[in-house]
């Protein structure tokens, strides 16, 4: 069997808005549109992608949260109406995916042997979180690549930002080892914002833009830093600076995609590729793919 | 007015456990007996409306409010699921709903009305309504908690809420789906092993048990901030339940309090508690917070906040000033206003240097603890530590729009109004904030301060 390969890894964050401005038709509530920054930085990531050929797709939400190790969904098919928590005005969003259960399970195998609390998610009535639901329509809307789908353990609220990246470095080193020995060419996602700091109130149309900003100027400077550092190829210091940027930026690195993400990398040094920025009800989002296919060893 | 009443409230855990498993736990089974009874003991009060703020439904714009009167699904736990799925198909009251939206509205909250199929009821919900309601004869609403509110957000989604009991001549129940240390063991374990997660977890919740069975809820109250701290994973901002119930009981600190259970669920610490209105005698309260009466929101999108704020700017001391732009000058409309032509902090290299900061608030100029006179001079009691742990938090704003964080003050020179009655309270708020930071300190006893406050501080701190 040849060996596998991750593709490419993306930073494809999750946020319900996008969805609803882009009108699809699983869609119930309609949008007169908006966010239209990031609903064309999710267009400039899948033009970039649409020539490279995959087989899966590996994502880590922070909307599937695990206070009880690491979860993998664990049935082949996931079919039913996913209704945000929080913004149930915005998404109730019919779904239809397919997992590959294969792939989990030799990303759970190797996590468990490398001393990670683990556990396959195999209840049939288990709804799949928003955060999967909406990078993955965002990233693939013809929904036909199985997905291999990781919960977000929440060692951060118990431990540290510190203990956080640890376990999420041992967690993208192994996954990154079950993809090489799957033979299978995978696309990565960590489904997270930049900082995030919310907005608690709505415009009376949630789509008005021009209410929409970060919320503080201490936030953006945080955002640009990182995101400079991954058009530099500094992601060794993404990493080093992730505890300060995750407390004083509220980021959603919390969840410990990003982390997991650039350890499936190899923490890379070559330089990403900013599809797209834009704030959403406050928040930082940035789109952003290592194109790993165009940095292959010779 | 119809003379509508809270006839019973109750603490219950959200776990599924009770439901799903109890037979795999002895402790797991006594929690459950314990739902059993407090649900005899809602059928024997009379009931007719269960009022659900659950902790496992995190909001972020506002509240929202459970509408559709017939909500119905599975649900399965996200830490959980193995231990099975729990069909759903509950009995809302939709009016009680539509009116406490409109309610909070008027007191310039954000809320929001939620009535779409499909809707996930949270784990914590499903469980209490399940275990307390089990054929669905009492109609019941539910209240999200939102992650970021604190306090005074909390009190008057209570305050509003009692409104409509009262409006509407209810006889209801106050329930609060939680639990009380909430660290889990983060490996699975094998149920006979369950066990609350840490001796210091236990000690703490048997002094909140403590607390509730004498029927001291507002102390529980008043504490919230502290067991946040000492017990409780940083999943939200405080442990803003009590708060919630307490308000729905009118603050009050001699209630009768009645712990039916109390157990481990994977390492958190899970209980039932009665509390009933029936005087008990105990309790007098030590302190009190603002009694706050009404929300003033953010980013002026709610016009109810922008009508709220503007009585209060003229309430506490002198006219208010946009503050000054010279070079350098950090301003944000997080913290007060000033009293005078000068901005929040000035940046000169890598150091701050900021206004003297007190307690005031920004946007209404309220002053947290109250003011310490009238406007016509006369003495008010008043809360230092309410207001030093303000300045605290002004300084805190002031620093994050600089780019800076509180971790980063150098040196603080603070002065008081009144240092014999005050020192005491303003040095354990300072032990617990700034002084784990460590700058260096100078305390001043001064005749008066422009504003009716009783603290202030003069920072330097670096980028």
């Amino acid at each position: 069997m040849a060996q596998g390969e991750i593709v490419a890894g993306c930073l494809a964050p999750h946020p319900p808005h996008l969805v609803y401005a882009e009108n699809p038709e699983q869609n119930e509530p309609v949008a007169e549109g908006g966010w239209e920054q990031l609903r064309w930085g999710y267009e400039r990531l899948r033009e970039s992608l649409s020539e490279i050929e995959y087989d899966a797709i590996v994502i880590l939400s922070p909307h599937w949260q695990t206070y009880i190790g690491t979860h993998f969904l664990g049935l082949e098919n996931f079919q039913s109406l996913s209704v945000d928590p929080i913004f149930p005005n915005l998404f109730r969003y019919h779904y239809d995916m397919n997992v590959d259960v294969e792939l989990a399970q030799q990303i759970h195998d190797k996590a468990q042997d490398a001393g990670l609390a683990v556990k396959m998610m195999t209840n049939p009535d288990f709804r799949v979180d928003y955060g999967t639901i909406t990078t993955g329509h965002m990233f693939r809307p013809q929904w036909d690549k199985p997905l291999v789908v990781i919960s977000s353990n929440r060692s951060r609220a118990y431990y540290s930002v510190e203990v956080m990246q640890e376990m999420m470095m041992e967690l993208g080193r192994v996954t990154r080892e079950a993809i090489l020995e799957s033979g299978k060419k995978v696309v990565v996602l960590a489904s997270n914002s930049l900082s995030h700091r919310h907005f608690t109130t709505e415009s009376e149309i949630p789509e008005d833009m021009s209410k929409e900003h970060i919320t503080s100027h201490a936030m953006h400077l945080w955002d640009m830093r990182i995101i400079d550092y991954m058009k530099s190829g500094q992601c060794q210091r993404i990493i080093d600076e992730m505890p300060e940027f995750t407390e004083q930026a509220i980021a959603e690195t919390d969840g410990g995609a990003f982390t997991w993400l650039l350890s499936t990398l190899e923490v890379p040094n070559y330089p990403a590729i900013l599809h797209g920025y834009g704030t959403i009800i406050g928040t930082g989002n940035a789109i952003v793919e290592w194109p790993v296919y165009k940095h292959k060893e010779a | 007015m119809s003379n509508g009443e809270i006839v019973e409230s109750f603490v219950v855990p959200v776990h599924p456990h009770t439901v799903l498993a109890p037979e795999q736990n002895e402790g797991w089974n006594r929690l459950r007996q314990a739902y059993d009874e407090a649900a005899k003991i809602i059928t024997d009060s009379g009931a007719d409306l269960l009022i659900i703020y659950s902790t496992t439904w995190p909001s972020i714009i506002g509240h929202q409010l459970i509408s559709d009167p017939n909500p119905e699904w599975v649900m399965v736990d996200h830490d959980f699921h193995e231990l099975g799925s729990i069909n759903y198909s509950f009995n809302i009251d939709a009016e009680f709903a539509e009116l406490w939206n409109a309610e909070n509205k008027a007191r310039g909250l954000q809320s929001r009305c939620v009535n779409y199929q499909g809707f996930p009821i949270d784990v914590g919900s499903v469980v209490a309504l399940t275990l307390l309601n089990p054929d669905n004869k009492i109609p019941a609403v539910i209240v999200s908690s939102n992650v970021y509110a604190d306090r005074s957000e909390t009190t008057v989604l209570a305050k509003a809420c009692r409104d409509i009991v009262k409006k509407t001549g209810r006889k209801a129940v106050a329930i609060t789906a939680m639990s009380l240390s909430n660290r889990m063991f983060t490996e699975h374990i094998d149920p006979k092993d369950d066990k609350i997660h840490s001796l210091k977890d236990d000690e703490w919740n048997r002094k909140i048990l403590e607390f509730l069975g004498e029927g001291r809820l507002e102390d529980v109250g008043q504490l919230s901030r502290t067991i946040q701290q000492q017990i409780r994973v940083q999943k939200v901002v405080n442990f803003k339940p009590m708060w919630w119930l307490s308000a729905m009981n009118e603050n009050r600190n001699n209630l009768t309090g009645n712990v039916l259970a109390y157990e481990a669920v994977h390492g958190a610490g899970c209980a039932v508690v009665n509390l009933n209105p029936t005087e008990s005698g105990f309790g007098d309260k030590e302190y009190d917070e603002d009694n706050v009466e009404v929300f003033s929101g953010e980013r002026g999108v709610l016009d109810s906040a922008t009508k709220t704020q503007e009585p209060a700017q003229t309430t506490n001391g002198p006219a208010l000033w946009e503050p000054t732009k010279a070079e350098g000058s950090v301003n944000t409309d997080s913290a007060p206003k000033p009293v005078g032509a000068y901005p929040h902090a000035r940046r000169v290299g890598d150091l701050l240097y900021l206004s003297g900061v007190g307690p005031r608030q920004p946007g209404t100029n309220e002053i947290p603890g109250g003011p310490i006179h009238d406007q016509q001079g006369n003495p008010l009691n008043y809360d230092i530590k309410a207001q030093t742990q303000a300045v605290v938090d002004n300084i805190s704003r002031i620093l994050e729009e600089a780019g800076s964080s509180i971790d980063k003050v150098l040196d603080v020179t603070s002065f008081l109004v009144d240092m014999d009655r005050d020192f005491q309270g303003y040095n354990e708020v300072w032990a617990e904030t700034l002084g784990k930071v460590g700058p260096t300190r100078t305390t001043l006893a001064i005749r008066a301060l422009p504003t009716p406050i009783a603290v202030e501080m003069k920072v330097i701190a670096s980028i």
